[in-house]
């Protein structure tokens, strides 16, 4: 396959229809076959074949979204939780009457969960809602790959709670503030991200604690690859990729780098499909970058808009969306081959 | 490096005090009146404020410390939440004001601003607000630790209630107050009537707005003390401290441009008419050299002392001629976190000195002059 190239990768900037978001993006999803985008003004902004509609979704702002699946939770300071499907429908799932949405999570089979403050709500498919205090301000939330639980962290560890079970969550303990919160896709293991420029994860068979330092920044955007093997992160100037295969995890091992580039990784979006990691840069740049032998194609320049803030693939990995910190927003398409 | 990126950054204005000195009034000031801004406000007692604002966020004030367990790496949690999510909704306010309960230590929200990147890329300090309630002050300093904090914290202090007291007991007040700080404007009212140009936008931390450390006096006070009038204080930032703090951090150190040496002494101590109290815990040193300093002993010294007795400091300040360079050299620190930077040009007509100020508790004064006085060039 020749590709154009653009600053010496072989480019697919051509290939990038642009889209004006207009406000910061918070998240970018596909739903069906329109590319949405969720933005810092309220808005969620649905993108289908040049058509551009924009659904009021928040009052304010929509602070926090998950995508998973043909689904898009948003999360407003309005207190709100929508739900927005491939057919075009929003449904509200729940409101906290004078709170933020702080974080928001999708599960299987139709269950999300959202968090205000302290308290986390997890609602299951069939819409029954149950409601928990953690220790502290929750500020991130995630479902386990397999049955109903959801991980919440905040200050102090992680509480790992079963909303259909009364007994107390189980607490994951490590001192500091953890905000982003992961499930290995396998089930063995939990990891944050913390204030402190730092990975954190537990084994939950025995405990064992772990830890992924050396980052010369906060980490705000982490994602596991197809495989389910690795953890690829954002916060240095390369993406850095933690493997996971082993029974030890990451313990002992070194972390690869991929993307090396004169600027901080903001987000990373692995591809459903291929061993590919999608990076977006703080300089706006977006590049796709082959796991295996590091190769390297561009999908934006840096340039206009700020930081990228939201990265996202469909389903098939086929497209990839991307907006940033100041409205910026496009969809790369790639090749058919 | 930072002059241009700073006028993009959000200020943002603590403001602090007991319950019941004040602070809803002048909120509610703040939130009313028809400046032509619109203010986010972050608050801890919620309900208090009388206006329906959509911008009013109840915080937890949740102080987190790091791992590492330094304590100077302490910071506002929920506030780093909130103003994460605040900066998602960018061009619906001109500033913040985070509003914090009279236990409240505001060494960890001022931290916040240093220690956590995003934070720091889009926000900047403006300055330290106390509100304090004239009548209940002295009693409070007597007997709370807290109280003592916010007031030597403050850039601005609201003397509040004057009405309540008697001219006797507010000078009194005033006296405990720069025994404590000397440099703070403190400002008397009732109902905390001031100007809003006098708590909002000071650019107490803007290392470009640090003219000079000088006690501030009551403006209507008239004396032949050697101190000038007025208060200067501009603060610069510059070099943020990295959040991965291992304790052994860096810190930019600024120089300490001196004026004349002001000594406090003990006890009550005039100054045309206002009393200072020596407070037993928390109190303010001055020192200056009346000439340049080296900047290789001067920067290892203020480093190794932020470190090592960094807690002790609640807000140092200095203003440094280095030999050898023509731009003073300015910084001004909150615990164990400098700010400093290299600022204007020495005028032609403006004597090279060199001074820092510290506020803070066990200070040892012969201990730091003597370190001072060893980095004279």
């Amino acid at each position: 396959m020749s590709m154009p190239s653009d600053a010496g990768y072989p480019s697919l900037v051509d290939r990038t229809t642009p889209v004006d978001a207009g406000a910061y993006v918070i998240a970018a999803a596909f739903l069906g076959e329109a590319a949405v985008f969720a933005l810092g003004d309220g808005m969620v902004l649905f993108v289908d074949e040049g058509q551009e509609r924009r659904v009021p979704a928040h009052d304010g702002g929509v602070l926090v979204a998950a995508a998973a699946g043909n689904v898009l939770v948003t999360g407003g300071d309005d207190g709100k939780v929508l739900r927005f499907t491939a057919d075009g429908a929003t449904e509200p799932l729940g409101e906290v009457k004078g709170g933020w949405i702080d974080a928001v999570a999708i599960g299987p089979d139709g269950a999300v969960a959202w968090s205000s403050g302290k308290r986390v709500f997890a609602r299951d498919g069939k819409g029954e809602l149950r409601t928990i205090e953690a220790p502290s301000a929750v500020r991130g939330l995630a479902f386990a790959p397999k049955g109903y639980q959801v991980a919440a962290a905040r200050y102090g560890g992680v509480s790992l709670w079963f909303p259909r079970l009364d007994a107390a969550p189980k607490e994951l303990a490590w001192k500091g503030s953890h905000i982003d919160v992961t499930f290995a896709p396998d089930g063995r293991f939990v990891v944050t991200t913390m204030q402190e420029n730092a990975l954190h994860g537990w084994r939950l068979a025995d405990g064992a604690h772990m830890r992924m330092s050396g980052y010369p920044g906060k980490v705000r955007s982490v994602d596991w690859t197809n495989d389910g093997k690795s953890l690829a992160t954002a916060g240095a100037d390369a993406a850095i990729l933690w493997p996971f295969q082993a029974k030890d995890g990451p313990m002992g091992k070194s972390p690869k780098e991929l993307g090396v580039r004169p600027a901080r990784v903001s987000r990373v979006a692995c591809h459903p499909r291929a061993a590919v990691v999608a990076l977006g840069y703080e300089d706006g740049c977006v590049l796709m970058v082959r796991i295996s032998d590091g190769a390297e194609i561009l999908g934006r320049n840096p340039g206009e808009g700020g930081p990228v803030t939201a990265l996202a693939w469909d389903r098939v990995g086929a497209r990839l969306a991307f907006g940033t910190e100041e409205g910026a927003a496009g969809v790369v398409a790639l090749p058919a081959d | 490096m930072a002059a241009d990126a700073s006028s993009d950054k959000t200020p943002v204005t603590v403001l602090t005090g007991y319950l019941g000195a004040g602070k809803t009034t002048l909120l509610n000031r703040i939130l009313s009146e028809p400046h032509g801004k619109k203010y986010a406000v972050i608050v801890n007692e919620f309900g208090e404020i009388g206006i329906d604002n959509d911008l009013v966020v109840g915080a937890d004030e949740e102080v987190f410390e790091m791992n590492n367990g330094c304590v100077c790496c302490t910071v506002r949690g929920d506030l780093i939440r909130i103003l994460e999510g605040l900066m998602k909704r960018k061009g619906k306010f001109d500033a913040i004001i985070v509003e914090t309960t009279g236990l409240a230590d505001p060494a960890p929200v001022a931290q916040t601003f240093f220690i956590d990147e995003e934070v720091g890329r889009k926000a900047r300090l403006d300055a330290v607000v106390t509100v304090a309630d004239a009548k209940w002050l002295t009693e409070r300093l007597k007997d709370a630790p807290e109280a003592k904090n916010q007031i030597a914290f403050a850039d601005v202090i609201l003397l509040n209630k004057t009405d309540l007291v008697s001219k006797d007991e507010l000078d009194e007040v005033d006296g405990r107050i720069r025994g404590i700080n000397p440099y703070a404007r403190v400002i008397r009212t009732t109902k905390c009537d001031v100007p809003l140009d006098a708590v909002l936008d000071k650019g107490a931390f803007d290392l470009d707005r640090i003219l000079s450390i000088e006690p501030a006096f009551l403006e209507a006070d008239d004396h032949d003390h050697d101190h000038h009038h007025g208060h200067g204080h501009d603060h610069h930032h510059h070099h943020k401290h990295g959040p991965d703090c291992g304790c052994g951090h860096d810190h930019a150190a600024g120089e300490d441009h001196g004026h004349e040496h002001h000594d406090h002494g003990h006890g009550e101590h005039s100054h045309g008419g206002l009393k200072h109290y020596h407070d037993e815990t928390m109190q303010s040193v001055a020192f200056e050299i009346p000439g340049d300093v080296d900047a290789n002993k001067f920067m290892p010294w203020v480093n190794n002392l932020a470190q090592t007795e960094g807690q002790n400091f609640l807000r140092w300040k200095g203003i440094l001629a280095f030999a050898g360079e023509p731009r003073r050299f300015v910084f001004q620190g909150v615990h164990m976190i400098l700010d400093g930077d290299l600022q204007r040009e020495w005028k032609p007509d403006e004597k090279r000195r060199s001074k820092i100020v510290f506020i803070g508790k066990e200070l040892d004064e012969a201990k730091l002059r003597q370190g001072f006085e060893a980095c004279a060039a």
